[in-house]
């Protein structure tokens, strides 16, 4: 062959040799082990396991909320990096290029609805998929420390929300940042309660961190642009590649090992017939309960291709939502921040009217402690039901189920006892004007709910002497108050945070 | 002479430790950055005309300012309007005293807390006249409650 004639056969063949050489794997695959190689041949498939258990994929049992969180970030970060493109933070144009994206900008005001509605999408995934883990018992050993993971995650999450809806610098955002800096400055409620202020004043350090200024402006803004547009989506992402990397190295998703496995599905032909080959055979020594060690792929079907089609399903889902969502419903944008004037009722959106109420009470206590005891409680979860039974199983079994029904009953109950009191009767500082402060911070309704809560599970506790069930007591309590509160804080309060039984009751001047 | 495992251990530990100091303290010293050395932020001093102009019994809701002057019959005095609670801005109604949309604290006409979650009363700030006859409140001061200035 002439040197010309080879150069010529070279270039005609570079299509296809470009994507060989791309794909490591090219054609696609008709066995078990070329469905392994599909796999772990590609860089972005190689983060899922090889072979998955039936179980994982059963719909009934993760409702595919992981992988709706995973794609709703997806779209996320997609729809901000175009918003990036015209949005300007300064507190003079923010406004204005957010009056832009929506009115002007093609695709603006659909690209931002998206934003918007994949942000809700996100955090109502993150709380049901914190449910799920929880009342399946899949926290317990070996998967303690990947739910302390998922608690930063949810963490990581709600910042994501809160310095996303403070950028347009609208009404809203005003009153958040100011209301944020405050609840940051609140520690102080306790220092100068019982007068150590002027030693000690972390309120003060973590309110000029949070605003950079002695007020609300464009040194605040820009702060909280970075840790939207930087700082979190960073911490978020590196935290979803090591909770990613843990549902695998502790062995999959959490299951009930005495349950038989679901139908076979596509590839489950191959099953009888795979012989692992060295690669595969190293990948599955990992440590821990795995499907693999010493029980070979039993009951474990190919990820190629029957994982990707969970995926790809849980993505057209996050994807058509949001879609619709933002075709149908604006996101909101209320009036340029006016420092002169809240809004009346000046309401946070909805995931955060629980806090809203709660900081009703006392600004310390509803936004700093009873936050932080709910998030070290529920990081010592695992750490402290220790009892291996009930992986993967609902409740846990009937008795947690009853235990289930009696919490939410007993939880909802006292929660709607202690509102319907305290909107008749008011509170402490109605009877007794002159009550100091820490009088109050210590005794409000919030630190009431969460003693009683409290007492109940430790009833549970004593009653079945299983911290098991007096968890899902605890946790139940925690659920049915979070949903009152968040309704109570949405519906029922009104200009002033007066109590209504209906927005339309509200006073129109 | 035999090789002593101890001290090498101790060299090790030694230098590693140095590294783990050295590279705290560099990023201690960056990560000074953030917290500002600088407040920047308006001068809360405000000027608000001829002292005149203000009706005896009347209170006054200045937006700009983020107070509230009053004038009575023994002076006048500016109570703030920024929430204790949680720092949004309270509205005076006649005769119920002020109240916070945010969070539902209520604060009597001298700014003393009646109902909700306020940790403190609604301070009273300093008034002067200053040198062109102007009354002129400083939001940036506070005075004890009951103090009146008279013209």
């Amino acid at each position: 062959m002439t040197p010309a004639k080879e150069f010529l056969e070279n270039l005609k063949r570079t299509p296809q040799n470009l994507r060989e050489s791309m794909l490591r794997n090219g054609k696609a695959p008709e066995s078990d082990r070329e469905r392994s190689q599909s796999t772990f041949h590609n860089f972005f498939l190689h983060l899922q396991s090889v072979r998955v258990h039936r179980h994982s994929l059963r719909f009934g049992y993760t409702f595919g909320l992981g992988l709706i969180l995973t794609a709703s970030f997806v779209v996320l970060t997609f729809t901000g990096i175009l918003l990036m493109v015209y949005y300007k933070p300064g507190a003079e144009l923010a406004y204005d290029s957010v009056k832009d994206i929506h009115f002007v900008v093609p695709a603006g005001r659909f690209i931002r609805n998206i934003h918007r509605w994949a942000a809700h999408l996100m955090v109502l995934a993150v709380f049901l998929h914190m449910a799920r883990v929880f009342y399946t018992g899949s926290y317990k050993r070996p998967r303690e420390f990947n739910w302390v993971v998922g608690l930063g995650l949810l963490v990581f999450t709600l910042g994501l929300s809160f310095t996303g809806y403070l950028l347009p610098w609208d009404q809203l955002a005003y009153w958040a940042i100011t209301i944020g800096a405050n609840i940051a400055n609140s520690p102080r409620e306790v220092t100068d309660a019982i007068g150590i202020t002027v030693w000690f004043d972390p309120g003060r350090f973590q309110k000029q961190l949070l605003l950079g200024a002695n007020y609300v402006g464009q040194e605040a803004l820009i702060r909280f642009y970075v840790l939207h547009v930087a700082v979190l989506p960073l911490a978020l992402t590196a935290l979803m590649g090591v909770h990613f990397w843990r549902v695998r190295k502790d062995g999959g998703l959490s299951r009930d090992e005495s349950l038989p496995a679901p139908p076979a599905r596509i590839g489950d032909a191959d099953v009888a017939v795979f012989a692992p080959n060295k690669t595969y055979g190293l990948m599955a020594v990992v440590r821990g309960r795995t499907p693999e060690v010493d029980r070979a792929p039993e009951g474990t079907v190919a990820s190629w291709p029957n994982l990707m089609w969970a995926e790809m399903a849980a993505f057209l889902f996050t994807i058509a939502v949001t879609l619709v969502l933002g075709y149908f419903f604006d996101a909101p944008l209320k009036e340029m921040a006016n420092p002169a004037i809240p809004e009346n009722p000046a309401k946070a959106p909805w995931y955060f009217l629980g806090l809203q109420e709660l900081v009703s009470y006392s600004a310390f206590m509803g936004g700093v402690g009873i936050p932080t005891i709910v998030l070290v409680g529920l990081g010592l979860i695992p750490y402290l039901d220790r009892d291996p039974r009930g992986v993967g199983v609902w409740f846990g079994g009937p008795a947690g189920r009853r235990t289930f029904w009696q919490s939410l009953a007993y939880g909802l109950l006292s929660v709607l006892a202690l509102l319907v009191f305290t909107v008749n009767f008011g509170w402490l500082r109605a009877w007794f004007p002159a009550i100091p402060q820490i009088a109050i911070i210590v005794v409000n309704p919030a630190t009431v709910i969460v003693a009683l809560y409290a007492a109940w599970s430790l009833w549970v506790l004593r009653r079945t002497a299983s911290i098991r069930l007096s968890a899902v007591a605890l946790f139940t309590c925690f659920l049915a108050g979070f949903i009152v509160l968040t309704a109570m804080g949405s519906i029922f309060r009104g200009p002033n945070w007066h109590f209504y039984w209906w927005p339309s009751q509200w006073p129109t001047h | 002479m035999p090789d002593n495992p101890k001290r090498r251990d101790l060299l090790g530990l030694a230098a590693l430790w140095s590294a783990v100091a050295a590279m705290g303290t560099a990023l201690a010293g960056v990560m000074r950055l953030p917290k500002p050395a600088v407040l920047p932020g308006p001068l809360r001093i405000y000027k608000l005309g001829d002292p005149a102009q203000f009706a005896v019994g009347s209170a006054t809701r200045m937006e700009a300012g983020g107070f509230y002057l009053f004038r009575g019959e023994e002076g006048f005095h500016a109570i703030s309007s920024t929430c204790t609670h949680l720092g949004c801005v309270v509205a005076l109604n006649e005769g119920e005293g002020f109240a916070c949309p945010c969070h539902g604290s209520r604060f009597r006409t001298d700014g003393s807390v009646s109902a909700g979650p306020a940790p403190a009363a609604l301070p009273w700030l300093e008034i002067a006249l200053s040198p062109d006859g102007q009354l002129q409140v400083n939001a940036e001061t506070q005075v004890p409650k009951g103090t009146r200035f008279r013209v």
